[in-house]
């Protein structure tokens, strides 16, 4: 066991990285669960989002294309959650489970001729100067944009969540759907284009893991990802900030066990590759206590019969 | 102008005839699916459903059909006892994993004792480790209040890496020339949950499976406790005036949906899959959720849909090597039917209203 091998500079920028998809899913399904509605597909629209953006990104040697189709394929898969949900009134536990299960498989068959390609690079950025500092320019300056998408888009989420007219009326939607449709918004119109901006999200997401953090396609290669960015809005008491937050936190354990098993603690690979869920199991339990932020109106259906 | 009313109450011939319209839709779309990968549509869709049950090789898929179908049905009656009341148990996978070790663990302990009480003690470990697997989530559940849908999920992931970890080591076969995986069960008569009828497929899982179908339907219809489960479903606020104790439900349905996939691994371990291994899970956890809500959350319905979907298991599988279907084509195919299975149930719950509502 050599655990000097494992350089903190690189921890932590690795850190960053493995948190971004994390991040992205969970930013996408805060603000469809801010507009009431509970999605429980995100693992498989990720998983979509992961091979579309492959699979565009190796046709085209543009990642940029990728993540742009894998923001649609997400999107356009969510669209058959919200036409269930919305529309034809089915249960949203069921429905999102549907959408995860029909999602790993149109990925595994969309994903066949993938196997084994590297994908073209997305290059990080450089900024003379900033990016050759020691320690601050590895973690702070030298990543790709896409990661500082994600943080940005946290900010805007939040910002628009908390100051703007749409974001009131989306909470509004989410805590008593009859009161916002008494008041004229249209709640259904409304939901739609929240579950599609989650989706979207949840589709970058599952690119971001494809194109750079592993990047490679495997089948089933979201391991779960979706579901643990699910248990962190909760971890986010449905606050962008604490999403972040609990993002770094998710992506720290990640890293820090794989660094482990790459420097042969005595602890079986098998327990180690256990630990992102327990931990994920034990946060649920401390926070669970408190449900007193959740949307009033999350998972109930809306139907306008007057 | 079109229009949906709210049925007074939920039609009894759309909820039959849903799940028929979805696998016709499903077969329509899937032709086209199919048709898209460059299959013929029409001799696909015939192999997957007509092939198994009357083709020339039929008497030795028909066999197969109970081997697929009895894991199928006994998690999905367990699953919808919980569906039924609003308890979410996704995790039966991880429960099938658990039942599987447990079970074979237990017996493999004994190993190469003859003893006759080996098997049934197998049979209650597995039950057992099932159990105790959700129980975690129940007790999660009841204690703190933790959503028992993501818990049970990520024990799933938990259980994979266990049965990687066992195959690896601790019931790694010590003959096994340092191969992963476990001693085969099926040449230990002791542990082998053999056919009990010869080429018919009929093993100690199906029986048990057809149990659990007659065990769900008395509950429910007969029974204080599955009235209570049904109450809790259709009517939370009338369930808690008449003093339903909801702790009690989530952990009978959470314990009994776990036992029974404990069991479904058991029976699997031991007869047709023979050893622990790491790829040991094949998804049937997943795919039981489908056969629940194909089922209609009831017992029958549930056989049928068992039976059904586990056709479309090995019509794949014939595809497959007859017509080079892709074996992730079957998955999308499954998933499919769930989808138009929701999308349908529409015309369970509403009426489609032309024209204006009427002035109250």
């Amino acid at each position: 066991m050599d655990l000097s091998a494992i350089n903190p500079v690189l921890l932590i920028a690795s850190l960053m990285v493995a948190a971004t998809p994390l991040l992205l899913a969970a930013i996408g399904e805060l603000v469809v669960e801010k507009a009431g509605v509970l999605n429980l597909g995100v693992e498989g629209m990720m998983i979509v989002g992961a091979i579309a953006g492959f699979a565009t990104a190796v046709e085209s040697g543009s990642p940029f294309l990728g993540f742009i189709a894998a923001a649609i394929a997400g999107a356009a898969l969510s669209i058959l959650f919200a036409i269930l949900t919305q529309f034809a009134q089915a249960n949203q536990v069921a429905s999102g489970l549907s959408l995860t299960l029909f999602g790993l498989g149109l990925s595994a068959l969309m994903g066949q001729s993938y196997v084994g390609i590297k994908p073209p690079q997305m290059g990080d950025i450089h900024i003379p100067v900033l990016s050759d500092l020691p320690v601050v320019g590895p973690i702070l300056f030298g990543h790709d944009i896409i990661l500082y998408f994600g943080i940005a888009l946290t900010a805007a989420v939040w910002w628009v969540l908390k100051y703007s007219r749409l974001g009131l009326v989306l909470r509004a939607v989410g805590e008593n759907h009859d009161a916002a449709h008494a008041l004229g918004y249209k709640v259904l119109k409304i939901r739609l284009l929240a579950i599609m901006f989650g989706g979207a999200c949840a589709g970058l997401g599952g690119a971001y893991i494809s194109l750079i953090r592993v990047p490679q396609w495997t089948e089933g290669m979201t391991a779960g990802i979706g579901w643990i960015a699910l248990a962190l809005v909760v971890f986010a008491s449905w606050k962008p900030w604490r999403a972040l937050l609990g993002a770094y936190l998710f992506g720290g354990v990640t890293v820090v066990q794989l660094n482990l098993q790459a420097a042969g603690v005595a602890i079986p690979v098998e327990y180690l590759a256990m630990s992102p869920y327990l931990i994920t199991i034990i946060v649920l339990v401390i926070l669970s206590a408190d449900k007193s932020s959740a949307p009033a109106s999350l998972g109930r259906n809306f139907h306008a019969s007057r | 102008m079109i229009r949906l009313e709210k049925r007074p109450q939920p039609s009894r011939a759309w909820s039959m005839a849903t799940p028929l319209v979805a696998v016709i839709a499903t077969m329509i779309v899937g032709g086209l699916l199919f048709a898209a990968l460059g299959k013929p549509p029409v001799e696909a869709i015939r192999t997957i459903f007509w092939e198994p049950l009357f083709g020339e090789f039929a008497f030795y898929y028909r066999p197969q059909l109970l081997v697929k179908g009895a894991p199928l049905v006994l998690i999905a009656i367990g699953l919808s006892l919980g569906f039924r009341a609003g308890i979410w148990n996704i995790g039966a996978e991880g429960q099938y994993i658990m039942g599987a070790i447990f079970g074979a663990g237990a017996g493999l302990a004994f190993y190469p004792s003859e003893s006759f009480l080996i098997f049934p003690f197998m049979v209650i470990a597995g039950a057992f480790g099932g159990w105790i697997w959700a129980m975690i989530p129940a007790v999660l559940k009841t204690r703190f209040g933790t959503n028992e849908i993501l818990v049970s999920l990520m024990l799933v992931y938990v259980a994979e890496q266990f049965l990687a970890s066992v195959s690896l080591g601790l019931l790694k076969n010590p003959e096994g020339f340092g191969f992963p995986g476990s001693r085969n069960l099926q040449s230990w008569d002791a542990a082998h949950n053999a056919e009990l009828i010869a080429g018919t497929g009929m093993h100690w899982g199906v029986v048990a499976a057809l149990i659990a179908v007659i065990f769900a339907y008395v509950l429910l219809n007969r029974h204080m406790t599955g009235y209570h489960i049904r109450l809790t479903g259709e009517a939370p606020r009338a369930a808690k005036f008449a003093g339903v104790n909801p702790t009690r439900l989530v952990l009978f349905c959470l314990g009994t949906s776990g036992a029974l996939a404990g069991l479904a691994g058991l029976f699997e371990v031991s007869g047709p899959s023979g050893q622990i291994s790491i790829d040991f899970n094949v998804g049937y956890g997943f795919t039981a959720i489908i056969v629940a809500f194909l089922g209609r959350l009831h017992p029958v319905g549930i056989l049928l849909a068992g039976g059904l979907m586990a056709l479309t298991y090995i019509g794949g599988d014939i595809a497959q090597s007859n017509l080079q279907l892709p074996a992730a084509a079957i998955q999308v195919f499954q998933g499919m039917l769930l989808f138009f299975l929701l999308a349908f149930d529409l015309l369970t719950n509403f009426r489609i209203a032309i024209g204006k509502p009427e002035v109250a």
